[in-house]
């Protein structure tokens, strides 16, 4: 019997008792049986001990020391901040070095970007999601640690540099040919282990949208999810899709660092124009990617306050989902001063200010929802009202800054430093201190001081204004970003003084506000279960805390269940809903279907391990050693971090389960094991090379750019690609994939042998088709640091190659699998997802040679 | 310490070089137009922030009274649709019409400006086959003509920014942009890099002198001229140590064997309103004193220091140099 037909039968014979009747739900349950359950349930989910307690894997864990984490490097970030402030107090201060300065500016944006509002937002997500949607976990739990690890990893790589006086100096906008060109380690330190983190960040954002989309509760459909579940698909998509042109570009550019290609260099015919595109294709995208999280606790915060659902709850997935598709096409509006002719700075002047459409949108529907309810102020609240009263001084500026003759004459001078901190601090800092109050008692089950909150309150808003208010004026006066000092004839002087005077205000108030939230709290009561009487599945944790999130998942049939659903906390404890128990003493939670959430299987989840800090370690290494050069132990570590990965998957992805079906509870009778789209990890897949294809995209993109804006791009006389090896390359390459095609096919109908030894002709021809692939460049006579045509064609050569290279191990880890037993008929998840893997790799060299082999010779 | 002491002191000198440097107080067609955009956006911010947030307060404050479900979806359509839709069509329009007339081109003298790290190189093209006349951190412009500015640069991005005269351009290695600017009052008015571009980013600046029509050409043609040979003694032994260090390496003096072209031009550098790129007054000390602390006053300049010079060759060196008029 094959996979599909198992599925369609456990899912025809749920019809009759899926959806849950009332009378189902009525039942009771004896109390021994509930204590019996929920033991192994607690046993099941036990976090270790001790020493052992790093290896916990759990989101409840790894979202607390993410969350932390990020928090620490924005403690630091604003360190930073304020020794630029007291150089910065009185005119030509000597305080900081020039170069230190720099160093200073350059890591108080990165960590603040890379260190402190992404991996915040992916830390509190992590923490929240899974309860949101009554889901046990995150989908791949071990994927969360070992992103957690290598963000602390790169992080500390990264923020450390600063103190050997070796950090990054370009700018965090690393405009080349300056950070092309810098001495020293800084700019490697900047792509390398930013890179490194990056990566982290879009697994994460990965494991976010498989967990939106396949981890909800039974009936909760898609338009019955939270806001904050929407703001999470959509910023996660966002991820997904703006990242892979900042990695194309940091690849390039560390290309050009390490090697010498000149990629970026005007006299070898590179254009710094093209990194000027790739990053802020990356980075305006990012200003949403940081401020749409915060609406999304404004969304969880506002409803609450109103004791009503929100109002025009379409409309906000709307915008927010246009907002994520109209921050793609933006960019240029970080570039209106670089020349481009006028019709692309009117274009996007007006897609610059249709974005306050959707953002006017979310905001109109917060007010509404408090007009239409009874509103109960709180202190989450009162930080709301304080980001409104920020963020609209903050879009209001970049209304004027997206008009482009303004944008000329205050560009890259303070007026850009007080808007994009009135945007962040307003669209993202306070929102994040109301998230953490509200949710300190669903984290905690304690509460944090209102006392002290309305004090660290007063003090950041006040403080924050009297540092970023007078930068407006500070800016129109003439005043550039990122100078280390200024003269003091130019009237800029009070003004600066009073910059500082605020920073520090606000500085303090951080102070109060993180003492608030470390200081030892074990005397005090733990707080209600609901305690603001909130609507959604959070709210419905035991207390005090257990593991296992939620006693049982519930079946949804509201927005707000702990509103809407009579007795549903009720039935969740007493583990009338799904997963109750286990049995087997494995870790579940239940995945659904994309649309409709009906349940599809009992997914098992990885527990604790020391594996995915291990792999974390070496890639770690792989990513850092280049930064000096040292390239025989970062290969080494590369080796080994490839082994950690396989070895962990290999031991506790999609293992083979014990029996076929099981009981879900309700009567319900679920797959544990599932392939292909009905499972986790084929999601995880698909998504994660949606992003990869993202990046190769961008190098082609690249590739379209030379063409377009360097006459003389492929100069006279330059060599070919050789198209007869080539061509041969490209035919290995359909070979590999019609037969791995053709082994999925066959081992799903029982020819595993067969199907083993087709996989066998498809690596062999994997190998060949790699090494034609190498060879119809590297015999071509290109030689990549002569000029930026041979130096593209070789880094759209190099990055096919390296994929097919992962192609090849995973074909192994197939023939492996099928050798020693892992892929039989039914378990064929892997061989799946490896198909799939290789659907892209096959576009991507179809599309690699003829934009390396064709396109130059029709030029 | 000592050298602390000396940036204090060439820091004081600097104080007394600077033109006016703001959007606000224009003195440029292209500027004003900008500062008037300016003001009629900051009304209208003023105006939308006191209404949004004056709605939330009276949400959340005054009258926490229940609003029917039909009433709050009209306010998200009409505050969230329908009434950003009008203004924003209605301000772009306006923006983007100011446009054409930004950009228009200038006529007469063309100026070439290079960014060089971290000074500015200057030519006048008059556009009648003659060479260009090279200058160097100073730009002088005629009143009441709309001059068109060439830019580009040599190794890094920088770029070109007069408040008072119109908005920045940036200047980039291998690729030429250009603007115009159209002063309409005469005075001196000052110009800063405005693209971070290296360690001394903040020290990259220069004076605009705008002036009359006929008082512009004169100066053209006194910059065409070549130096003017020192007559009196000191001097006469500063020119002499300017060949014997080697200074004509990199700078141009033209009219002598110093010919140069890394540095900056000096054939006039007596006669401009600041030196070291708009961060020194000029003044025989300040030429000193930029000489022998060249890195500590601007940090990672390549010209070196020559501390090793003696007190008295310093100063004829100075004095050499301010009489470069």
């Amino acid at each position: 019997m094959t996979q599909s037909t198992q599925n369609r039968e456990s899912s025809s014979s749920g019809v009759a008792t899926y959806p849950p009747t009332e009378q189902m739900l009525e039942e009771k349950i004896d109390k021994r049986t509930q204590e019996k359950t929920a033991d192994r349930l607690r046993k099941a989910w036990e976090t270790p001990k001790g020493w052992r307690y790093w290896s916990a894997v759990n989101n409840s864990e790894v979202g607390v020391w993410y969350s932390l984490t990020a928090f620490f490097f924005m403690m630091c970030a604003g360190v930073l901040a304020l020794l630029m402030r007291v150089q910065l107090a009185v005119p030509e201060n000597d305080f900081l070095s020039a170069d230190t300065f720099n160093q200073f500016f350059t890591m108080h944006g990165s960590a603040m970007m890379f260190l402190f509002a992404v991996p915040m937002f992916e830390a509190i997500s992590i923490l929240v999601l899974p309860a949101l949607l009554g889901a046990r976990d995150m989908p791949f739990p071990r994927l969360s640690a070992y992103g957690y690890w290598c963000f602390l990893i790169g992080g500390i790589f990264v923020m450390g540099s600063i103190l050997f006086g070796v950090a990054p100096n370009s700018g965090w906008f690393m405009y080349p040919p300056l950070a092309t060109k810098a001495e020293g380690v800084g700019s490697d330190i900047w792509l390398l282990g930013l890179s490194f983190i990056e990566v982290a960040s879009i697994a994460a954002a990965v494991e976010l949208i498989v967990g939106v989309l396949k981890c909800r509760p039974p009936g909760m459909r898609i338009n019955l999810m939270p806001l904050y579940g929407w703001y999470v698909l959509v910023v996660g998509g966002m991820i997904l899709f703006a990242f892979p042109p900042l990695i194309a570009g940091d690849f390039l550019f560390e290309l050009e660092r390490s090697f010498d290609w000149p990629f970026f260099d005007p006299e070898r015919g590179g254009d710094p124009m093209l990194w000027q595109h790739l990053f802020w294709i990356f980075g305006h995208p990012e200003v949403y990617i940081v401020f749409l999280p915060s609406i999304a606790i404004a969304a969880m915060v506002v409803p609450t306050v109103a004791q009503r659902p929100i109002v025009g709850y379409s409309w906000i997935v709307l915008s927010a989902v246009g907002t994520g598709f109209l921050s793609f096409g933006l960019w240029v509006h970080h570039m209106f001063t670089t020349g481009l002719p006028s019709i692309s700075l009117g274009f996007f002047t007006a897609a610059s200010e249709a974005v306050v459409i959707p953002t006017g949108i979310q905001l109109f529907a917060f007010v509404a929802t408090l007009m239409v309810g009874r509103v109960k102020l709180n202190l989450p609240m009162l930080y709301i009202a304080g980001a409104l009263a920020i963020f609209t001084a903050g879009g209001l500026t970049g209304v004027m800054l997206a008009l482009a003759p303004f944008d000329w004459q205050v560009h890259d001078t303070y007026f850009v430093v007080a808007h994009l901190h009135y945007t962040l601090f307003g669209g993202m800092v306070f929102p994040l201190i109301a998230g953490i109050y509200y949710f300190y008692p669903f984290f905690t089950k304690k509460q944090m001081s209102v006392r002290l909150g309305k004090i660290a309150f007063w003090l950041l808003f006040t403080g924050f204004h009297i540092a970023f208010l007078p930068m407006h004026l500070t800016g129109l006066m003439g005043m550039p970003r990122r100078v280390y000092t200024y003269p003091s004839t130019l009237g800029w002087d009070w003004l600066n003084m009073i910059s500082t005077v605020g920073a520090f205000i606000v500085a303090v108030g951080f102070l109060v506000f993180t003492y608030d939230l470390l200081r030892p709290k074990g005397k005090q009561p733990y707080t209600p279960r609901n305690p603001y009487n909130a609507g959604t599945l959070e709210w419905s944790h035991n207390i005090p805390d257990e593991a296992w999130g939620s006693r049982s998942i519930p079946y949804i049939t509201s927005r707000y269940p702990l509103w809407d659903q009579e007795k549903i906390v009720e039935r969740m404890d007493a583990g009338r809903y799904y997963l109750a128990d286990a049995p087997e003493g494995k870790r579940e939670t239940l995945i659904t279907t994309v649309l409709d959430a009906k349940p599809i299987q009992v997914m098992r989840v990885t527990g604790p391990a020391w594996i995915t800090i291990c792999a974390a370690i070496f890639t770690g290494g792989a990513f850092i050693f280049p930064t000096f050069h040292w390239y025989p132990p970062a290969i080494v570590s590369g080796i080994l971090a490839i082994a950690c990965v396989l070895y962990w998957l290999w031991t506790s992805t999609a293992p083979i389960p014990e029996q076929k079906t099981k009981d879900a509870g309700l009567g319900l009778n679920l797959p544990i094991y599932a392939s292909g789209p009905a499972s986790a990890g084929w999601w995880g897949v698909w998504i994660t090379m949606l992003g990869d294809s993202t990046a190769f995209a961008s190098l082609i993109f690249g590739f379209f750019f030379y063409w377009t804006a360097k006459e003389n791009f492929v100069p006279s006389g330059s060599d070919f690609v050789l198209a007869s090896y080539l061509v041969l390359g490209v035919l290995s390459f359909a070979v590999t994939w019609a037969t791995l095609v053709g082994a999925r096919a066959l081992n799903r109908r029982g020819s595993t042998k067969t199907a083993r030894n087709l996989l066998l002709v498809s690596a062999l021809f994997t190998i060949a088709g790699t090494a034609l692939f190498c060879l119809s460049v590297v015999n071509s006579g290109l030689e990549p640091t002569s000029h930026v045509y041979p130096a593209i064609i070789w880094a759209i050569m190099v990055w096919t190659v390296v994929h097919t290279a992962v192609g090849l191990i995973m074909l192994g880890y197939c023939i492996a699998g099928a050798t020693f037993g892992k892929l039989t008929p039914e378990h064929d998840a892997d061989l799946c997802n490896v198909t799939l893997y290789w659907h892209f790799i096959i576009i991507t060299v179809v599309v690699a040679s003829l934009v390396i082999g064709l396109l130059p010779r029709l030029l | 310490m000592k050298n602390v002491a000396l940036i204090s002191l060439s820091c004081l000198l600097l104080s007394s070089c600077s033109g006016v440097q703001s959007v606000l107080d224009t003195a440029g067609k292209d500027a004003s137009v900008l500062a008037h955009l300016f003001w009629v956006l900051l009304v209208g911010a003023i105006v939308l922030w006191l209404l949004m947030n004056g709605l939330f307060f009276y949400v959340t404050r005054i009258e926490p009274r229940e609003l029917s479900r039909r009433a709050a979806e009209a306010l998200v359509i009409g505050g969230g649709i329908v009434f950003p839709f009008i203004l924003l069509a209605g301000l772009i329009a306006y923006a983007l019409s100011i446009m054409p007339d930004q950009r228009a081109a200038g006529d007469g003298v063309v100026v070439r400006v290079t960014g060089e790290q971290w000074w500015w190189r200057v030519e006048y093209d008059l556009g009648d086959g003659s060479a260009p006349i090279v200058s160097a951190n100073e730009i002088r412009l005629p009143v009441d003509h709309r001059t068109e500015i060439k830019l580009g640069a040599n190794k890094v991005i920088h770029s070109f920014w007069v408040p008072a005269l119109a908005g920045k351009m940036d200047m980039f290695p291998g690729r030429e942009t250009r603007m115009a600017v159209e002063p309409e009052k005469t005075g001196i008015f000052r110009g800063q890099c405005a693209e971070f571009c290296g360690e001394s980013h903040a020290l990259m600046a220069f004076q605009t002198v705008v002036l009359e029509q006929d008082e512009f050409e004169q100066w053209l043609e006194r910059e065409r001229q070549d130096a003017v040979q020192p007559t009196e003694a000191v001097p006469r032994q500063g020119e002499q140590l300017f060949v014997s260090e080697g200074c004509g390496a990199c700078h141009t003096i033209r009219g002598t064997e110093a010919q140069g072209n890394l540095g900056p031009d000096l054939t006039h550098v007596g006669s401009r309103k600041s030196l070291g790129a708009g961060i020194l007054p000029p003044t025989a000390e300040a030429f000193s004193n930029w000489t022998r602390h060249t890195g500590a006053i601007k940090p990672g300049v390549k010209m070196p220091s020559f501390a090793h010079l003696s007190d008295r060759q310093i100063e004829a060196l100075g004095q050499y140099l301010e009489a470069l008029k």
